[in-house]
C-alpha cells in the first residue's frame, strides 16, 4: 500500500467514525431548536468529511457534502428552525452520505441520481430561509489560525494539592511554542497573612508558532478543573507582536495590567474543556492484540510457576530475592490488566446503534417509544461488545414488539402514551449488568404457563412460582405473541438470547410486573480472558469455582443435612432447604484409599436463574484469578466442566460449569442411577474400615 | 530408546528428510505392552516423558485426562486402553507422543518409543479383512520385514472420533 492509499483508508476509517457520531447526534435532533453543541457536531462532521473528499477529489460526495453543510450551517446558527419531518430528513440525508461515503471507499459509483432527490429536498429546507447556498468552495480546511495564542492560567489550591508545579506546565509550554509570561502577583496578601498552601499567582502566557489549541490544552490537561484555564488564539495584528515578548522576559516581572484578565470569563472556559477531553488514539489490528493478550497470559502462567518452583528453595534468609519476586509478580499482573484494559470499550459504540432501531421500529409498529441511555461509558471486552449486539437488538425488539401496548391500550390503562424502554450498564462485583426495561404491559403469569403447558414445556398443574414461571420464556420453543410478526422472531427468541449470553459466560434474568413492565439483566465477565476462582479440592483433585456464581461457604453440620430416599441430600440453610451436588459422584471421582473429610464443606452457588444449590468439597484452598483455556481446542466440551486453566504449579485444573452440573445431578439421579450405586460400596467401605 | 534420544532422532530425522527417496516415508514406532506401533513421523509433534494428567469427569476411560503443553491443553490418550488391553499403569519411564490430527494436537501414553523407520510405500501390507474387529479398523497397515511385526495406526480412525464428539454411550466402564 502506498502513501496516498494509506491516507485515504485512513480517510474512510475517520468518515466511519464522523458519520457514527453524525448519527448519534441526528436521532436526537426534534422539531424545533435544538442542542447547539450537537448541531455543531453535526455541521463538523459533515464538514470534515468534505475536507477530505475534495483532498481525494471524490466529487459527488463534495457536492452533496457541501450542500448537505450548508443547511447543517443554517441550522446551527439559528437561521433555521427544525420543523416537523425535518429530524428524520436529516437522518436520511446522513444515510445517503453514508451510501456515497461507501461508494468512494469501494470505488464501485452508487447509481447516478441517487442523492439527486435529497439534495433537491435539503436544498429545499435550505432555502425556507431564503438564504441561497454558496457555491462549492476548493478550499474547505478550516480557516488558519496563525498559531498564536494567549493563556491565562490561574492555578486553584487543589492543583498544589496534588502536587502539580506550574513551573513545570510552563516549561513543557515552551516545548510547544515560544512563549513569554507575564505574572500576576496582585493577589498576593502581606507576608503576615500569607497561606503557604494557597494558590496566590497567575499568569498571562502568550504562546507563539503553536501547532494548534489543542497542543497548548494537552500541556494542562492533568490539571483540568484544579485552575482557571483559558486559551484564546490572537488575532493575527501584528501590533502586539514584539512588544509583549520584550516587557515579559522572565517569570517574577509584576504586572498589574494584567488583573483584569486573570478572572476568568466562565464562557471560555467551557471553550477549553472539550479540547482537553479529546484524547490521543491509535488504530490497532486486532490480532495484534490478541496474541498480546495470550502471550501476556502465558507470563503469567510461566511467572506463577517460576514462583512456586523457586518459593521452595528461598527461605528467610533470602528477603531481597523474595522482594525480587514479589515485585515481578507485582509487575506481571500490572501487564496483565494493562494489556486487557487495551481491549477493553465503552458500551457507547454498541449502544449508540439503538437509537435508531427504536426510531425505525416504533414508526413500523406506530407505538410512541422513547429510548432511554445509561452508563454509556461502562467499559467491557471487545469481543462481548460485539456478541452482544444481536441478543440486546432482539431483547430491544422484543420490549418494543411485546412489552409495549399500543398507544390506546397505554391511555387505557392510565400510563403516559409514550412508552420508556430503558438501556443501561454498570459494574458490579467484577461483572457487568446491561438491563434492558420496559413500562409495558409486563409478563402475565398465567398466560405464560397457559402457553407453556400448550406447548408441552411444562407438565399440566405444575405448582411453579412466579420466578420458575418468567424463566420460562428462555425455553426453547416458547413464544407468548399471538400473532407472528416480521419484528420479533416466531419462537425463535429469548432462548436464542439466553444461549448467546451463555456462551459469553454470562446469564440473563428476568424479573417483571404484571401490568408494570419487565426487567431483563443480562450479568456478564468483563473479559473472556481471566476469571476469578476459588480453588477446591475434592477427593485430592483440585476444581476451580468461579467466583461470581460463589454466594457462600458453609462448614455443615451432620444435623443440617438430610439425604434424600431417591439418593441425594439436601441441607438446610437459615430455613432455606438448598440441594447438595456431590462433585466426587458427579464427576465420578474415586475415594479409593482416601479418607472422607469428617465434616461436609458445601459451597453455596447460584445457577442462572437465581437458584441456589451447594456443591460439597473436602476443602477450600483458596482464590485465584486464572486464564481460561478452551477444553475444545484440542478436545470436545464437557457436560459439567466451563473449561481450564493453567494453574501456578503448571498443572491442568478444571474450571466447572455449575448450571451444568445442577442439571447433570437431575439426570444421573434419575438416568444412570445404577453407576452411581456402584460406587458407594467402595465409599462405604474405605470409612468403615 | 527413551524418550529423549527418540525425540533428538526424530529431530535429526527430518533434517534429513531431503534425502529420503520419494516412495518412502518415515515412521516413529513404540512399544505398547508387547506389540510394536507406528504412526508417520510428519504428524509427530513432539515427545515427553510421562507426567501426571488432570482428569476429565465422565470420559471414555482411555482418556486419561489433559495436560498443560507450553500453555496448550491437550487431551492424553491411553493407547494400550484405546487398543482394548486395559490400563496402563503409568510409570516416570512412559513416553507421550504428542500427534497433529486435523488442527488439534493430542497425546499418545504409549510404554517406550522404539526407533524411527525409513520405509518404502511398497514395502507396507494391508490390514486383512477381519470382520471389522474395532483393533484392525485402527491400523492402516502392517510392516513385516522388521526383526518384528509393527502396525501402522490410522490417527484419525485411532483419535478422531474421541476428539470431535462426545460419545455418552462409551462413556463409562465400556
Amino acid at each position: 500500500m502506498n502513501d496516498f492509499e494509506q491516507f485515504k483508508q485512513t480517510f474512510f476509517e475517520e468518515c466511519e467514525e464522523l458519520l457514527q457520531r453524525f448519527e448519534d447526534v441526528a436521532v436526537t435532533l426534534k422539531a424545533g431548536p435544538n442542542d447547539p453543541e450537537g448541531l455543531d457536531d453535526l455541521f463538523r462532521s459533515v464538514h470534515s468529511i468534505k475536507a477530505g473528499a475534495g483532498a481525494f477529489k471524490f466529487q459527488r460526495l463534495v457536492v452533496y457534502s457541501h450542500e448537505f453543510e450548508n443547511v447543517l450551517d443554517l441550522i446551527r446558527s439559528g437561521k433555521l428552525e427544525l420543523a416537523d419531518g425535518d429530524p428524520e430528513l436529516i437522518v436520511q440525508a446522513g444515510d445517503i452520505l453514508n451510501d456515497l461515503v461507501c461508494a468512494a471507499r469501494s470505488g464501485q459509483d452508487v447509481q447516478d441520481g441517487h442523492e439527486a432527490e435529497m439534495l433537491e429536498r435539503i436544498r429545499a429546507m435550505g432555502s425556507q430561509t431564503g438564504t441561497a447556498a454558496a457555491p462549492v468552495s476548493e478550499d474547505a480546511s478550516k480557516p488558519d489560525t496563525n498559531g498564536d495564542f494567549v493563556v491565562r492560567f490561574r492555578p486553584h489550591r487543589a492543583m498544589y494539592e496534588t502536587a502539580n508545579e506550574p513551573q513545570l506546565l510552563i516549561q513543557a509550554l515552551k516545548a510547544v511554542g515560544d512563549i513569554s509570561i507575564l505574572a500576576d502577583l496582585s493577589r498576593l496578601p502581606e507576608l503576615s497573612k500569607l497561606d503557604p498552601a494557597e494558590g496566590y499567582l497567575s499568569w498571562t502566557i502568550e504562546v507563539r508558532g503553536a501547532e494548534n489549541e489543542e497542543a497548548i490544552a494537552e500541556v494542562f490537561e492533568f490539571v483540568d478543573g484544579d485552575c482557571d484555564l483559558v486559551i484564546e488564539p490572537i488575532s493575527a495584528a501584528p501590533r502586539e507582536e514584539g512588544q509583549a515578548v520584550e516587557e515579559a522576559p522572565s517569570v517574577a516581572t509584576p504586572a498589574e495590567t494584567t488583573l483584569a484578565t486573570s478572572n476568568t470569563p466562565p464562557a471560555a472556559g467551557a471553550n477549553a474543556a472539550p479540547a482537553a477531553a479529546q484524547t490521543n488514539s491509535i488504530r490497532v489490528e486486532l490480532g495484534r492484540i490478541d496474541r498480546l493478550v495470550d502471550m501476556v497470559g502465558e507470563l503469567v502462567i510461566a511467572q506463577a510457576m517460576a514462583l512456586d518452583s523457586l518459593s521452595e528453595l528461598v527461605d528467610i534468609r533470602h528477603v531481597k530475592q523474595l522482594q525480587a519476586l514479589e515485585d515481578l509478580t507485582m509487575r506481571t499482573r500490572q501487564l496483565q490488566e494493562g494489556v486487557m484494559a487495551v481491549r477493553m470499550q465503552p458500551l457507547k459504540a454498541l449502544f449508540s446503534r439503538f437509537p435508531r432501531v427504536v426510531r425505525d421500529l416504533s414508526k413500523k409498529l406506530d407505538k410512541n417509544v422513547r429510548l432511554e441511555l445509561e452508563g454509556e461509558a461502562t467499559e467491557v471486552d471487545k469481543t462481548i461488545i460485539e456478541e452482544l449486539s444481536d441478543p440486546l437488538t432482539h431483547m430491544i425488539r422484543n420490549c418494543m414488539d411485546h412489552g409495549l401496548e399500543t398507544v390506546a391500550d397505554r391511555v387505557a390503562a392510565g400510563k403516559p402514551e409514550q412508552g420508556v424502554v430503558k438501556l443501561s450498564a454498570e459494574h458490579r462485583n467484577g461483572r457487568i449488568l446491561i438491563r434492558v426495561s420496559d413500562d409495558g404491559r409486563g409478563l402475565d403469569p398465567e398466560k405464560v404457563l397457559a402457553k407453556a403447558v400448550a406447548n408441552g414445556l411444562v407438565e399440566e398443574g405444575a405448582d411453579l412460582s412466579k420466578e420458575e414461571i418468567e424463566a420460562l420464556i428462555f425455553m426453547p420453543g416458547f413464544s407468548t405473541a399471538a400473532a407472528v410478526s416480521d419484528v420479533s422472531g416466531r419462537g425463535v427468541g429469548m432462548d436464542v438470547v439466553r444461549r448467546n449470553i451463555q456462551k459469553l459466560g454470562g446469564r440473563v434474568t428476568v424479573e417483571s410486573e404484571f401490568g408494570k413492565g419487565s426487567t431483563f439483566t443480562l450479568a456478564l465477565p468483563l473479559t473472556l480472558a481471566v476469571l476469578d476462582g476459588m480453588l477446591v479440592d475434592v477427593a485430592c483433585e483440585r476444581y476451580v469455582v468461579p467466583l461470581s456464581t460463589i454466594v457462600e461457604t458453609v462448614c455443615a453440620e451432620p444435623s443440617m443435612i438430610r439425604d434424600l430416599p431417591e439418593g441425594g441430600s439436601v441441607m438446610s440453610i437459615r430455613g432455606e432447604m438448598i440441594r447438595l451436588i456431590d462433585l466426587c459422584s458427579n464427576l465420578r471421582l474415586s475415594r479409593e484409599g482416601k479418607t472422607e473429610p469428617l465434616r461436609k464443606l458445601a459451597v453455596i452457588v447460584e445457577t442462572e436463574f437465581g437458584r441456589r444449590v451447594g456443591l460439597v468439597v473436602d476443602e477450600l484452598l483458596g482464590q485465584q484469578q486464572v486464564v481460561i483455556k478452551s477444553l475444545e481446542t484440542n478436545y470436545h466440551s464437557i457436560d459439567g466442566i466451563a473449561g481450564t486453566a493453567i494453574l501456578g504449579d503448571g498443572r491442568v485444573r478444571l474450571i466447572l460449569d455449575i448450571d451444568g452440573l445442577a442439571n447433570m445431578e437431575t439426570s444421573t439421579s434419575l438416568a444412570s442411577e445404577g453407576s452411581v450405586d456402584t460406587m458407594d460400596p467402595i465409599i462405604s467401605g474405605g470409612v468403615a474400615e | 530408546m527413551n524418550a529423549e534420544q527418540a525425540v533428538m532422532a526424530a529431530a535429526e530425522a527430518i533434517a534429513d528428510g531431503k534425502d529420503i527417496p520419494a516412495d518412502h516415508r518415515q515412521y516413529v514406532s513404540f512399544a505398547v505392552g508387547a506389540e510394536q506401533y507406528a504412526v508417520d513421523i510428519m504428524s509427530v509433534r513432539e515427545i515427553k516423558g510421562w507426567t501426571d494428567v488432570t482428569s476429565l469427569p465422565n470420559q471414555p476411560e482411555y482418556v486419561r485426562g489433559v495436560l498443560n503443553l507450553r500453555g496448550a491443553v491437550l487431551p492424553i490418550v491411553d493407547l494400550q486402553c484405546r487398543l482394548g488391553a486395559g490400563l496402563t499403569e503409568t510409570t516416570p519411564r512412559h513416553v507421550i507422543v504428542i500427534v497433529a490430527l486435523s488442527n488439534r494436537q493430542v497425546g499418545m501414553l504409549v510404554d517406550a518409543v522404539s526407533d524411527i523407520l525409513d520405509v518404502a510405500d511398497d514395502k507396507i501390507q494391508p490390514v486383512p479383512e477381519t470382520n471389522g474387529r474395532e483393533d484392525a479398523r485402527v491400523l492402516s497397515g502392517f510392516l513385516t520385514d522388521q526383526e518384528q511385526m509393527v502396525a501402522m495406526l490410522d490417527l484419525e480412525r485411532l483419535l478422531g472420533h474421541a476428539l470431535l464428539e462426545e460419545e455418552p454411550a462409551e462413556a463409562v466402564g465400556a
